[in-house]
């Protein structure tokens, strides 16, 4: 094998300028499939990022999937219960102490109980409806994101205690209230209370910032007569790719409704899926097209050589040999085109990261192209590119090792 | 002793619409240490023959025993093998690999057969080289050398893996007169000093019947087959 190698290099070797053509669209074709798959990869992760960041990698909430079996069920074979309706809709997630108690005992993250509720904020004549968020503050700090968000006051205000409420700057906008201002809260069983505004948050995401409100769950619980009652579970995890276990576990166990950040957003990862494979079929692409200048070059040496061919034939080299002589070649331009486009790839990835510029929506935010930096990348642009190295040498040595040796041989002489 | 090459009723024919008889009804038996000479006029099948004699080319019908093995049922990749083993060709031209030295050039069939490391491989390709005169250029590449001297670095190369039978396509038809005779006499010492077979395709007469077997061809058969006077 190493006598096949010394010979393919040599052959390589004497085609300097032909031989760097097609090193270099490989590399160029590496190299690009790299930086697009970086951008690519990139965008999709700070896309999922920013997804899985605002919102829990598993919420349970008080919903239940299946009715609940009623004792006449499990009784009687032939009961059928169907339309049940409790007498009173006291809802929420039973005995929520024990609940998130289980749950950290083995959750890998973070969780943090709250109470969601409809109200309307109501602020000189002005009603604006809400969905109100109860919450320990300590506890929802680690689960939510918001805290970062706040551009005036801040999150940490709600732990003082007190009838305090942090809102939107949106809906803050549409109230006409600002910081230290006290708005009524009015429940839908029509309960009113008075909250001073001690801060306004910008997540950037207009349903939020125009219609949640935070106050204590205390106060939550009192606002809607709904003592010690919690309807939602939101937990953060160390890793949210383990979301939809820590779903299943959970919901098996409490028998509500727990949903995973990945359920929740089928559709939108269902579409990263297919812009992966879009990404694919362009490196593909771009590899085929790689691959004609292998083609070429190879296909050069065969017929160049097709006398040394003879000579190793009848020496008593077998067409196996020639073969794999001539997919080696392949091969080495395909590997040589690889550890270069590596380079290139590394270099493109770089310039881009480093390149910055401003949002012009809002003509403030300066932002960076998302990069993902992946070994994955450079191993997946070189296994296309050495494919496709193997394909295209493997042509012209097909035709090369079946060459008859005596035809060369008669002609020659 | 048995024969090393038996051949029995060769027969080659080139597929074509008009089918072309290349080498017909050949039977001989070659044995060791035997110095013959194929003649006959152009096209009389001269090369054609020693192809199949030398498991390049595969007969239409007949049989061909080489060291008493039916070379028949053999793949592709066994008569390769055999090649590298047991054949030691010289052809016309020298055909030497032009990227490689002279030196590298004899090892390789030793690199293919790979039987002795890198080290021997490369004191016997100069001791070879040595035999032949050629010492000084080990290191050169083919094109830096004469006709002469390429003729014998491609019989240094056919002896590499020390074959017992050695096959030689019209060696000195493209030397003067001088190269001729230096490389006849080499194959002749190959035959005399080393006990190797070698059979030679040629149409010079005058190194035929210094030879001491003549077979001679037309059309494809064998007309005479007689031991000549020698040398």
């Amino acid at each position: 094998m190493r006598l096949i190698l010394d010979i393919a290099v040599t052959h390589i070797a004497g085609r300097g300028r032909q031989t760097l053509v097609a090193v270099l669209g490989v590399a160029v074709g590496v190299g690009f499939s790299i930086a697009m798959a970086a951008l690519m990869q990139g965008g999709q992760d700070d896309f999922v990022a920013r997804l899985v960041d605002t919102m829990p990698h598993v919420q349970i909430t008080d919903d239940r999937r299946t009715s609940s079996i009623q004792p006449a069920e499990t009784a009687f074979d032939a009961a059928a219960i169907s339309g049940l309706r409790p007498r009173e809709d006291r809802r929420g997630i039973i005995n929520p102490a024990a609940a998130s108690a289980w749950l950290e005992g083995w959750v890998p993250g973070r969780l943090a109980v709250s109470l969601n509720t409809q109200v309307v904020v109501r602020y000189l004549g002005r009603d604006v409806g809400a969905s109100l968020v109860g919450v320990e503050p300590r506890a929802e700090r680690a689960v939510s994101p918001i805290v970062a968000d706040f551009v005036a006051g801040s999150f940490a205000a709600l732990e003082a205690g007190g009838t305090n409420v942090v809102i939107g700057d949106s809906m803050a906008e549409r109230l006409g209230a600002r910081l230290g201002d006290t708005v009524t809260l009015v429940s839908a069983t029509g309960r009113t209370r008075d909250f001073r505004i001690v801060g306004l948050f910008h997540t950037g995401t207009t349903a939020r910032d125009e219609r949640e409100a935070y106050v204590l769950l205390k106060n939550a619980q009192i606002l809607a007569e709904r003592t010690n009652v919690i309807n939602e579970i939101r937990i953060k995890l160390d890793d949210p790719g383990t979301a939809p276990d820590v779903a299943r576990r959970a919901e098996a166990r409490l028998g509500y409704k727990a949903m995973s950040w990945q359920e929740a957003n089928e559709s939108i990862l269902e579409a990263l899926v297919v812009r992966n494979v879009i990404m694919y079929t362009v490196v593909s692409a771009i590899m085929l097209v790689a691959g004609f200048g292998i083609f070429n070059i190879v296909s050069t040496i065969t017929h160049e050589k097709s006398r040394d061919i003879a000579i190793m034939k009848s020496l008593g080299f077998s067409e196996g040999d020639m073969q794999r002589l001539f997919v080696l070649e392949g091969v080495a331009i395909g590997a040589a085109g690889s550890a270069l486009g590596w380079l290139l790839g590394f270099a493109l990835v770089y310039g881009l990261s480093q390149v910055r510029f401003e949002l012009t929506s809002t003509g403030q935010e300066i932002s960076g192209l998302p990069i993902a930096w992946s070994l994955l990348h450079y191993v997946i642009a070189s296994g296309f590119a050495l494919a496709s190295a193997a394909v295209a040498g493997y042509l012209p040595a097909r035709r090369a090792a079946r060459l008859n040796p005596v035809d060369i041989i008669r002609g020659a002489s | 002793m048995s024969a090393l090459v038996e051949a029995e009723g060769l027969t080659r024919i080139l597929p074509a619409a008009v089918p072309v008889t290349l080498v017909e009804n050949v039977t001989l038996s070659i044995a060791e240490r035997e110095f013959i000479a194929i003649t006959g006029p152009s096209g009389s099948g001269k090369s054609s023959l020693l192809y199949l004699l030398g498991l390049l080319d595969r007969p239409t019908s007949g049989r061909l025993l080489l060291a008493g093995e039916d070379t028949a049922p053999m793949d592709e990749a066994t008569r390769a093998a055999r090649r590298l083993a047991t054949l030691g060709f010289v052809f016309q031209f020298h055909f030497l690999l032009p990227e490689f030295t002279v030196g590298e050039n004899v090892e390789i069939p030793m690199r293919k057969l790979a039987r002795l490391n890198r080290r021997q491989m490369r004191d016997r390709a100069v001791e070879l080289l040595e035999a032949l005169g050629l010492r000084d250029h080990v290191d050169k590449h083919p094109d830096q050398l004469s006709g002469g001297q390429r003729q014998r670095v491609a019989v240094a190369r056919a002896l590499a893996n020390d074959p017992p039978l050695v096959l030689a396509d019209e060696p000195t038809g493209s030397l003067d007169s001088q190269s001729s005779e230096q490389v006849f006499a080499i194959l002749a010492g190959l035959v005399r000093e080393r006990g190797k077979t070698v059979v030679a395709v040629t149409h010079d007469l005058a190194m035929a019947a210094r030879m001491d077997r003549r077979i001679h061809l037309v059309d494809g058969r064998v007309v005479s087959d007689e031991r000549t006077a020698g040398p």
